[in-house]
């Protein structure tokens, strides 16, 4: 039996300590958000955030996630910059058939967090781990410059 | 969800108000929180809500005034659960705002595409042949409730509007919802189609003005279900092998050591598969690794590619039957020498397609039903295949449709659904059948390995006077579609080539049938324009060449009859600057493309190779005209998936055989455009109000040859044989 906290909820999964998160997400605990595409990190589906740090739960053991922090697309939109990140990635279009997405909104979250107004480089360093094939890039590099203009504190009342 | 999206019955322009009279906050709540429509299955929907008023398949209002709409075109990316309502919300007077969609359920009767004659979303078909039926239908709804007002009011009908979901008498002022007329309106007869009365396009509201997706705001937060997502109580989740080789039969298996390992439940053993049944995907797939399965490979155990391209080699020798035959290219060729004659021979890999969502199916077989969950574009195909592995009446299968986490065409085959419902009946309760990335690459239906002879002779005046492209590769529509495969040709096989626009005196088109049946092959986005538009527009530069002729003057001279491609051509080529000066190392290269889709476009790519081969593209332009645009900011962006997917494939995409077994397996060796290696993409609209013509294809089709273009500029290399790397790299040793 593993604890595991997600989304500032501890889960509880009766699951082998081997078993990548991915599989405790989407099968144990049934939290679908997060995307199973190639198993062996080499996509980015799977991108969730352990401690604020983007990682790939197709590889990683749920055991070493044990005592950690974990965030997934589901409550990413409770973070101030994820949810600029959900804004502009609709103010743009940005998605098609979207299975990616959430995995590229994982990514772009993270980088934000760390760098608020990322360079091109600083994109192509922290996305070219997520793969699209509906070819969203062009504007998930745009949605990624907008939502580092967006206000920090959407919430509060403008020029408050 | 559903419910609270409809209670807020405000315009997005009246919400814009409110929401800046009360801070940005509400209304980013508002975007996120409330746009969000859960997308339900019809036996799901028909639970929940019991319609009053459903005129046809696609439209149902309630009481409630709760307006649904039936979605029979599938959503995999390209937006037609923002389209397809649209089209039906302009004539029903409805906004976006104030509808609910549901995926169809499988009924060919109701939903068929009239091109196919089955429920199918392919081929870039779905603007293209449902822009009238389903403005149609939403007419048809709309003139039932005008009546249904109307006939309350005792006024003419003639004298009341639609708008926003009511009926309003213009004299009197008097207002009815869609909700209250809903039940007078379905006692009405329905409308004689010949009179019913379409909007002038001048009155459009919707259509062709950029809509927000209805699918999206699910897919920022982890809501919108797939295939994969669906969860039941009770359900087991599984992974297979399917044989290596195509034909190959199991032999033995030992599954000592997986039956050992936590969460295995069962091994469900078939001729040509072996399934592990576990708790979880993870189990299954440690219980798969540990399975020693023995195999029989059957007849095709050492084939090779190789073996594919010589096949295809020796039929090419072959005539063909002919596609178009205007003048004598047989004659002008056979007496004309080099240099005025060209002959040359392009080939295209077998490609798979890739799509993020592995393949996937969950199946419920009982008794006396059966019970599918998947993404497909063929509901009804699915439907008929899990009727026929489990003998019951299509009337007892019942299948759910889900997003689709990327189609390409290879969601045009239900070969995965009948093989998780023969897995399926021998597993107590529901189970998820998952296939690995590598299952998923090596038992893909492959865009097919195709092989083309092309002649052409070039005048004095530096033009063409006969063409002749002989295409060898199989009939994929004589498997798909019989019917459709007349005469020897395969319509989708020849697509591209038999329309070609340049205009030369003696043009022969040929098409070899030659089925290599070691791999499944079918359609891959683009489908047959994409292998042709590739040949073509190579070998059309080849000539430009020859004749010392610019690539696009010499294009633009062979198109004065088309006027469409010609302002195509134009455009792109303006905005790209073709012919100003280019930093060092860097070429452009052009292609243009028609075909059955009905649209024109032109392209120009941007790149530059390494001393080692490796392309780099750092700029394509494309300009596009599909006639009547429903969404634009959906045209611009399928045409950019499509190039991004274009390159992907044009560079680096092949699938290769090895005894019989395909060699790639994953994203290291089947390689993907990455978000570092995408160009600067530029798409520019000519609006007009021709017909609408496909536009989830072209994008991909165009791209191949304007790379091909590009790197001849900036190497002097032609290559005729994709990958274009592959090929470079042996061209530059």
């Amino acid at each position: 039996m593993l604890t595991l906290k997600i989304n500032g909820r501890a889960h509880t999964a009766d699951v082998d300590p081997d078993t990548p998160l991915l599989w405790v997400l989407r099968d144990a605990l049934g939290m679908t958000g997060t995307k199973f595409g190639c198993g062996v990190a080499l996509c980015g589906a799977c991108t969730v955030h352990l401690d604020g740090i983007p990682r790939r739960a197709c590889v990683m053991p749920a055991s070493a996630a044990v005592g950690h922090s974990i965030t997934t697309i589901e409550a990413i939109g409770d973070t101030a910059v994820g949810k600029k990140v959900q804004q502009a990635w609709l103010d743009l279009e940005v998605i098609q058939c979207g299975y990616c997405q959430s995995g590229q909104i994982m990514a772009a979250a993270a980088l934000l967090a760390k760098i608020p107004s990322p360079t091109d480089q600083d994109i192509d360093q922290a996305l070219s781990g997520n793969i699209c094939r509906c070819g969203t890039y062009p504007r998930i590099r745009a949605a990624i410059h907008r939502a580092a203009t967006l206000p920090s504190h959407p919430s509060a009342p403008k020029g408050a | 969800m559903t419910a609270m999206a409809n209670k807020n019955r405000v315009s997005r322009r009246e919400f814009l108000i409110t929401g800046a009279a009360t801070g940005g906050g509400l209304l980013l709540a508002w975007q996120l929180d409330a746009l969000p429509r859960v997308v339900k299955s019809v036996a799901a929907a028909a639970k929940t809500a019991s319609p009053v008023f459903a005129p046809n398949g696609f439209i149902r209002i309630g009481k409630d005034g709760r307006v649904t709409l039936i979605m029979c075109q599938v959503e995999m990316g390209q937006g037609t659960y923002t389209s397809m309502p649209m089209l039906l919300a302009e004539e029903l007077e409805v906004g976006l705002d104030q509808v609910t969609l549901e995926h169809a359920p499988p009924n060919d009767k109701l939903y068929a595409n009239p091109i196919f004659g089955d429920q199918e979303t392919g081929a870039s078909t779905s603007v293209r042949v449902f822009y009238e039926p389903l403005r149609r239908a939403g007419a048809t709804a709309r003139t039932m409730l005008v009546a249904a007002a109307a006939q309350t009011w005792k006024v003419d009908p003639a004298s009341c509007r639609a708008r926003r979901g009511v009926v309003t008498h213009a004299a009197t002022g008097r207002k009815l919802s869609y909700g209250a007329l809903a039940e007078k309106a379905a006692a009405l007869p329905v409308p004689d189609p010949k009179k019913l009365a379409l909007k002038d396009p001048k009155d459009f509201k919707l259509i062709g003005t950029p809509a927000k997706r209805l699918d999206t705001p699910a897919k920022v937060n982890g809501k919108a279900q797939y295939g994969m997502d669906v969860r039941l109580p009770g359900m087991k989740f599984a992974t297979v092998a399917a044989s290596p080789v195509v034909g190959g039969k199991v032999v033995d298996v030992d599954d000592g050591k997986a039956k050992a390992i936590q969460g295995v439940r069962q091994i469900v053993r078939l001729d040509d598969v072996v399934a592990v049944v576990a708790d979880d995907m993870w189990a299954a797939k440690r219980g798969l690794s540990a399975l020693v399965i023995r195999w029989d490979d059957g007849p095709n155990g050492k084939v090779s590619t190789a073996d594919v391209v010589q096949g295809l080699a020796e039929a090419s020798q072959t005539s063909g039957v002919i596609v178009r035959n205007e003048g004598d290219a047989v004659a002008a060729l056979s007496s004309a020498v080099a240099p005025a004659k060209i002959e040359s021979i392009y080939e295209v890999p077998f490609l798979a397609h890739a799509a993020m969502e592995p393949i996937n199916c969950t199946v419920h077989v009982q008794p006396d039903r059966c019970e599918v969950w998947t993404g497909s574009q063929v509901l009804t195909r699915a439907q008929g295949g899990a009727a026929r592995v489990t003998g019951l009446p299509l009337d007892k299968v019942e299948v759910h449709n889900h997003y689709l986490g990327g189609g390409f065409g290879r969601r045009l085959e239900f070969d995965y659904v009948t093989q998780a419902v023969r897995i399926a009946q021998k597993v107590e309760g529901p189970v998820q059948i998952i296939w690995t990335r590598e299952e998923d690459i090596r038992h893909d239906v492959y865009r097919p390995y195709y092989y083309d002879r092309l002649s052409a002779v070039v005048g004095t005046d530096g033009r063409p006077n006969a063409w002749m492209h002989r295409i060898v590769g199989p009939a994929i529509l004589a498997r798909y579609a019989p019917p459709a495969f007349q005469k020897g040709i395969d319509p989708d096989g020849v697509d591209g080539a038999e329309q070609l626009l340049y205009d030369i005196p003696s043009i022969r088109v040929e098409f070899v049938r030659h089925e290599e049946p070691v791999l499944n092959t079918g359609f891959w986005r683009g489908v047959g324009v994409t292998h042709n538009n590739f040949v073509i527009e190579s070998f059309i530069d080849e000539l430009a060449s020859a004749a010392k002729a610019d690539p696009v003057a010499f294009r633009r001279a062979l198109l004065a009859k088309s006027p469409r491609a010609t302002a195509v051509l134009d455009v792109a080529t303006k905005a790209a600057g073709w012919g100003s000066p280019l930093p060092a190392g860097r070429g452009r290269g052009v292609s243009v493309l028609y075909s059955g889709w009905g649209s024109y476009l032109a392209e120009v790519a941007e790149v530059s190779v390494s001393k080692t081969g490796e392309v780099r593209v750092h700029r394509v332009v494309c300009a596009v005209d599909c006639g009547t645009v429903v969404n634009p900011d959906t045209v611009k962006a399928q045409i950019e998936g499509g190039i991004v997917f274009g390159i992907s494939g044009a560079l680096w995409g092949e699938v290769t055989l090895e005894n019989g077994r395909v060699a790639q397996s994953n994203f290291h060796d089947v390689r993907a455009l990455r978000i570092n290696e995408t160009p600067a993409i530029e798409v520019h609209l000519v609006r007009n109000g021709e017909k609408p013509g496909g536009i989830g294809e072209p994008g991909t089709a165009v791209t191949g040859a304007a790379l091909a273009n590009a790197v001849f500029a900036v190497t002097g290399k032609r290559i005729r044989k994709l990958p274009l790397e592959n090929q470079l790299r042996s061209a530059l040793a």
